[in-house]
């Protein structure tokens, strides 16, 4: 394959091959029939796999979820669109008490093999509800595992493989990338909960994921125009965490930082460094920061870049890391 | 009329509420009844059912034994044995004539109650008591035999029941699925959800609303203005109202409309009508809430009751058959007291098992860590 495909296109061309390997993978969402979906993700699936198989659903996103579940106890393999972050809610019994738990329930017998694709972050100006950043609720719930992805390369070959898990993934698509490109390559390179370090650096570790990592890369350029070197880790999953590759960053660099847009306070960050902490604690240089949003509803958009972590943000906290 | 007088009208026809929404009063006109609580046998127009006396004394004995296991599990709970138990006393018609409508093919989303449908689908009662004892959270093969876990959060069945139907019909077979739910869970927004999807996509299956009268202190005049099976109406399919204390009335509605569901007309609400004769669950006080005149005027309406009457007035049944069951129900009693009692308790790591069907690194590694904990203890274990 190898081509050059926006994150957009390569999440449609992993729902494609999905849709052709296995028969009883399907689609479900609201709008993502003859429209595409809002964000055109599942664009002209419909017309090439039928109504049967990518199916426009009533607007009810618990009941979305709660039917996807009745077709995987039938032998299905649903795939779930909800069509912004901030619409799942209706839909949180259905995902975090009848999806999470029912493989342990069932001691075993019932496996749910559905993936819950979800837009989420901010950046894009939207209006309330459509920039959230959810995951740490999801990440908190046993039975979930939560993956995102921050390149197209990772779209497309992640989302394919969360189809193919036995368990139910919460698929996290960083919306404000969805139109970036790059090379999207013929096989997958790495297992779905594995870490990336995307940048090799040795003076502090910058750990994000999805639309922070871009930033976090940028922030790394920066910073090495006044001679730090920044390592960069993509975390991909959010549940399992790769701890191992993260360690081994920080042990080797001796500082953490953790961006997300999602509110620092009980976010993914807080596990991130408490657990840093307490693994890596006689190599650390200095307290593993954190940088993210703040502990209030998303703003509306024209403060949004003031909410964001951003280039500048990260920076600072290098800044703070180093003084130790 | 203007908003502001709506609302004293609201207000002022509160005590005019349909008589058939009251427990304790007649349902009829709409209700279904077969057999009446003398036990005579009635027929329906649209409810043919043709029953032999082998039948008719299977389903006898299926009362009476899940009567009997229900009545073991209550006193299991008193004694300790268990940490709650929902009972099903007085909705063992609803649920043996609608689980002895079902094929084999077919399958069952039950709530927490559906200890008679459990028993129909051939599941071993001692499973459903380790849930209650806090061994497992339900632990059987759903699909050994079509019967889902237990579903506590409200509703939230229905929509799994709708799912697999929906598949049903992606697969071109011909079984059908019913969704057991209340009244009280007829308010949610997941049972609403439910029937907007089985209708827009014609699935085959069954609502199966088991209006006992009660959601725990709640009468049905908190959750409805109109009987609940004309909700339905509102969704685009039928709904029936039958009489939930009448086991060939539920088993003849139940059979027609799996058939219905079956034959590619998509979805039936049954509404039974019946009564729960105990608490919510052992945790629940009703003398709190409710009158010993209602649960008397619904006593005489026992399924069981008039069961019996029926089989002694038309000489189906003699003295031996009734002693044969008395019997089965004492030595289904013992083995469910014997069985719950040697019951063991499940190693703690059983919290690490199942967690994921994949392996998980944070699981496996806490489980680990839960192992060596243990194992630190003197004699290797924490006591």
């Amino acid at each position: 394959m190898a081509e050059r495909l926006s994150i957009a296109k390569a999440l449609n061309e992993a729902l494609r091959k999905s849709l052709e390997s296995d028969p009883k993978t399907l689609l479900m969402g609201e709008d993502i029939g003859k429209l595409g979906g809002v964000f055109r993700i599942t664009d002209g699936l419909q017309k090439d796999f039928g109504e049967d198989r990518v199916i426009d659903s009533p607007l009810a996103e618990s009941g979305i979820m709660g039917t996807a579940i009745g077709l995987a106890l039938r032998g299905y393999r649903p795939v779930v669109e909800i069509q912004f972050d901030g619409f799942v809610y209706p839909a949180f019994d259905q995902i975090v008490s009848q999806l999470a738990k029912m493989h342990a329930r069932s001691l075993g017998h019932v496996k749910l093999p559905i993936t819950v694709r979800m837009p989420y972050g901010g950046g894009i100006g939207a209006v309330e509800h459509h920039s959230e950043s959810h995951e740490a609720y999801f990440a908190h719930t046993a039975g979930l595992k939560v993956v995102t992805p921050s390149n197209a390369h990772d779209a497309h070959w992640m989302l394919r493989e969360a189809i193919a898990s036995d368990d139910p993934v919460i698929f996290l698509e960083p919306k404000r990338r969805y139109w970036d490109k790059g090379e999207v390559g013929d096989s997958s390179d790495l297992p779905l909960h594995s870490a990336r370090i995307v940048r090799p650096g040795t003076d502090a570790t910058l750990i994000a994921y999805g639309p922070m990592v871009k930033v976090c890369q940028e922030a790394a350029a920066a910073a090495q125009e006044d001679g730090r070197n920044l390592e960069v880790v993509d975390l991909r999953s959010l549940t399992p965490v790769d701890f191992a590759t993260l360690e081994e960053s920080v042990k080797r660099t001796g500082r953490g930082i953790v961006v997300h847009e999602a509110p620092v306070f009980l976010g993914m960050g807080a596990e991130l460094a408490a657990r840093l902490t307490e693994k890596c604690f006689y190599h650390l240089e200095a307290p593993v920061l954190r940088v993210g949003g703040y502990y209030a509803p998303y703003p509306p958009s024209r403060v949004e870049e003031s909410f964001l972590p951003d280039l500048d943000r990260v920076l600072d906290a290098v800044d703070r890391a180093l003084a130790y | 009329m203007t908003v502001k007088s709506t609302a004293r009208a609201r207000k002022k026809a509160a005590p005019g509420v349909p008589d058939n929404l009251r427990a304790a009063t007649g349902a009829a006109p709409e209700l279904v009844q077969l057999l009446t609580p003398e036990g005579d046998r009635v027929e329906h127009p649209d409810f043919p059912l043709a029953t032999s006396p082998e039948e008719l004394r299977a389903l006898y004995r299926d009362l009476v034994l899940v009567r009997r296991f229900d009545a073991e599990a209550t006193s299991l709970q008193r004694q300790g044995e268990l940490g709650l138990w929902a009972s099903l006393l007085g909705q063992e018609a609803a649920q043996v004539g609608s689980g002895r409508a079902m094929r084999p093919g077919d399958y069952a989303f039950p709530t927490y109650r559906e200890h008679g449908v459990a028993w129909c689908r051939d599941v071993d009662p001692l499973n459903l008591l380790g849930m209650f004892r806090g061994v497992n959270h339900g632990g059987w093969d759903p699909n050994e035999k079509n019967f889902h876990l237990y579903t506590i959060v409200i509703g939230a069945q229905t929509l799994h029941a709708t799912g697999y139907a929906m598949g049903i019909t992606k697969d071109g077979a011909d079984d059908a699925v019913i969704a057991y739910f209340g009244d009280g869970a007829s308010s949610q927004g997941d049972v609403n959800e439910a029937f907007t999807f089985a209708s827009v996509y014609n699935s085959p299956v069954v609502f199966f609303c088991q209006n006992n009268q009660w959601a725990i202190s709640e009468p049905t005049t908190n959750q409805t203005r109109i009987p609940l099976y004309r909700r339905a109406s509102g969704f685009g399919f039928p709904g029936v109202r039958v009489d939930g204390n009448d086991v060939l009335a539920c088993l003849a509605v139940t059979r027609w409309a799996l058939d219905h569901a079956r034959t590619g007309n998509g979805p039936v609400l049954i509404e039974a009508f019946t009564y729960r004769m105990g608490a919510h669950t052992t945790s629940d006080d009703p003398t709190r809430y409710r009158g010993s005149e209602e649960t008397e005027a619904w006593k005489a309406k026992d399924p069981i009751t008039r069961l019996k009457a029926h089989l002694e007035k038309e000489g189906l049944a003699d003295d031996a058959f009734f002693a044969g069951v008395e019997a089965e129900s004492d030595a289904l009693g013992l083995r469910v007291r014997e069985g719950v009692r040697s019951m063991p308790d499940p190693d703690p790591t059983l919290i690490f098992d199942h967690v994921y069907a994949e392996p998980h690194a944070l699981v496996d590694e806490e489980r680990a860590e839960y192992v060596a904990y243990a194992a630190s203890f003197e004699g290797g274990e924490q006591n």
